[in-house]
């Protein structure tokens, strides 16, 4: 079979199987699913932004400030909510622009305990200003998605299967333009940021343009992964886009592994399902804090390359145990 | 007017007295071994819970219950040290990592021992110092000052007058340079970390009878101690002692005069203009790692 179509059969398969999967899943699990969507987007989003070798320690309240724009702009316009996603996801990217002017003039350390702190400032102007931030008890009643009647399906997106698949529609479609960018010359310019930061600078590429346009990008996909979120739950305040939620993040990156487009996502994934199947299953909800430390701790020093080397050591080994009998092919073609 | 500034000024004195502390300890830490404790936080919260368990609950002497605090959170340090900090050594991100994974195990541990309610501990002591009707400084803030300049001033003379100080700064300039003059970098880290930590303990043990008690205390502490050792340039321990004492009174008097929300805002939003001007911070050289 020709390689082309395989893959085009694999990610068909793939797509079925996403379809499918709500159905084989309780309620509970179904809400889990919609989060885990959004969570992808996140994390994939964490990734675009390492990409340029700058680690950020802002970016779950760069999520927060799409979801809050987007929950305001509901509130105060009743603009239909898809597309007042999309204008907090470019409020995210706008207030990143704004802040990258500070960050960027920093790198390693100084960058990542700078945006640490620009992160709090935001957060704690959440904090102080009931209007219209709503103060510590943050924003509640966050206007949902609509119905929407197709003819061969009514969508209810107060149930989470149908709620998924919007999400599964919307994080789709940026994952796309995520691979593509990493896979145009601008993508390429971003790696070069990252590793050979004096050589790029000295070929005539604006270093620092380019970390913050990555920076920028990542920041525009963060902030609508925290608009799917906030129409979702409903409900959204500062505590939400906290610390915590940035260790996670770092702790899904971290496990994946960031060097290739599908580390950071099975990180989540697997984090996820065991969080859920192992952790609340087993009844250790209580402990999650406490394991996620240890998982940190444990993959920083033993697995430091995350889930994804494992993946690329099992691809290795596969092709050196079941050699291609594509030169045998070739033979016979000569 | 006269004496509600008067009045800041010692509330600020207080602050910056285990500010300093705080923040000392992190950038010897820095310093010597090139990596970010973002755990500090959570140091100094052991440090207030070391004498919630034997001040309040044993009733021990406050003294004797810093003093084991002191040393139990150095302890603490030691075991990072060994077990996070040392394997990581050539992987600054890691280490920083994995001091945010000790961070929660730190703050779930705590939370298994205490429960996540506010401690309440007993005042040490009542005794206030009157200036004036309105200037009044209580002795409990007072001990909490001078045990930070006595602090401070050992661990001066511990760095610039003994074998063990020239060895720490000498590996904090150069680990390897320092290493080739047979300074064993483990040892230099191990009394770095114990002395970072131990500072981030006693300060935390010192102020806990003065301040709400929690397992999520740290947050805070840190936040603070980042601002200060940016402000201050990471690497440099005079920078952290002057940037505390400066933050301390800018937020300290914000804090009175308007309110401390608005004070945490203001700290941050100052921290990234400094960063602005000098992006290493007041005292800084240049980026170590």
């Amino acid at each position: 079979m020709p390689r082309a179509s395989a893959w085009t059969l694999g990610w068909l398969a793939l797509a079925v199987a996403l379809v499918l999967l709500p159905q084989a899943l309780s309620f509970s699990q179904q809400e889990i699913l919609v989060f885990l969507t959004i969570n992808v987007l996140l994390v994939s989003s964490y990734r675009l932004l390492t990409l340029t070798g700058e680690w950020s320690l802002g970016h779950a309240v760069i999520m927060g400030v799409g979801a809050y724009a987007s929950a305001l702009v509901t509130k105060w316009t009743g603009l239909f909510v898809p597309l007042s996603m999309l204008v907090g996801a470019l409020t995210a990217a706008a207030v990143a622009w704004v802040l990258s002017f500070p960050l960027f003039r920093m790198k390693g350390f100084y960058f990542l305990i700078g945006s640490f702190a620009a992160g709090e400032i935001i957060r704690l102007l959440w904090k102080r200003f009931q209007d219209p931030f709503g103060g510590a008890k943050g924003l509640k009643r966050i206007e949902p998605m609509p119905n929407l009647d197709l003819g061969f399906h009514h969508f209810d997106f107060f149930l989470p299967t149908n709620y998924y698949y919007f999400a599964l529609v919307a994080v789709g479609i940026c994952l796309w333009l995520m691979w593509r960018v990493e896979r145009s010359p601008m993508g390429l310019a971003f790696h070069a940021v990252h590793w050979q930061d004096k050589l790029a600078q000295a070929s005539g590429i604006n270093v620092r343009g380019y970390r913050m346009l990555a920076f920028v990008l990542a920041s525009g996909f963060a902030g609508l992964s925290g608009a799917l979120l906030a129409h979702y739950i409903g409900t959204i305040n500062p505590g939400s886009f906290g610390v915590e939620q940035m260790v996670f993040i770092l702790t899904w990156a971290i496990v994946g592994g960031t060097s290739t487009f599908y580390g950071p996502i099975l990180g989540v994934v697997v984090l996820t399902i065991l969080n859920e199947i192992v952790l609340r299953g087993m009844g250790f909800e209580q402990a999650r804090p406490l394991i996620y430390g240890f998982i940190l701790i444990l993959s920083v020093l033993f697995l430091p390359k995350g889930l994804e080397s494992l993946v690329q050591g099992a691809m290795a080994r596969w092709r050196v145990a079941a050699p291609r009998p594509a030169p045998v092919e070739r033979e016979k073609q000569a | 007017m006269l004496e509600l500034l008067a009045q800041t000024a010692l509330n600020a004195t207080y602050a910056a007295s285990y500010i300093a502390l705080v923040a000392v300890g992190l950038v010897l830490i820095f310093g010597v071994m090139g990596v970010i404790n973002f755990a500090h936080g959570e140091l100094f919260m052991l440090g207030a819970y070391a004498v919630v368990a034997l001040y309040a609950d044993l009733q021990l002497n406050f003294m004797m219950a810093v003093m084991v605090g002191l040393a139990f959170v150095g302890c603490v340090g030691l075991l990072m040290e060994r077990a996070l900090f040392r394997p990581l050594r050539d992987n600054p991100l890691g280490g920083l990592v994995a001091s945010i994974g000790f961070l929660l195990i730190l703050q779930a541990l705590v939370v298994m021992g205490f429960g996540v309610r506010m401690e309440h501990i007993p005042p040490v002591t009542q005794e206030v110092i009157a200036f004036s009707d309105r200037v009044r400084f209580p002795l409990s803030r007072l001990y909490v000052v001078v045990a930070a300049v006595v602090l401070l001033t050992a661990l001066w003379l511990f760095l610039k007058r003994t074998r063990f100080g020239w060895a720490l700064r000498a590996s904090a300039q150069d680990p390897e340079a320092a290493a080739l003059q047979g300074i064993s970098i483990n040892q230099t880290a191990r009394i770095a970390m114990f002395i970072g930590a131990g500072l981030a303990g006693v300060a935390g043990a010192l102020t806990a009878p003065l301040v709400s008690v929690n397992p999520l205390m740290g947050h805070s502490v840190i936040v603070t101690a980042f601002i200060v050792i940016i402000v201050g340039g990471i690497g440099s321990l005079e920078g952290a002692v002057v940037a505390a004492v400066a933050y301390a009174f800018v937020h300290t008097i914000v804090t009175t005069f308007y309110d401390g929300v608005i004070a945490d805002i203001v700290g941050l939003s100052l921290m990234l203009l400094v960063l602005i001007v000098k992006p290493h911070g007041l005292f800084g050289t240049a980026e170590r790692a």
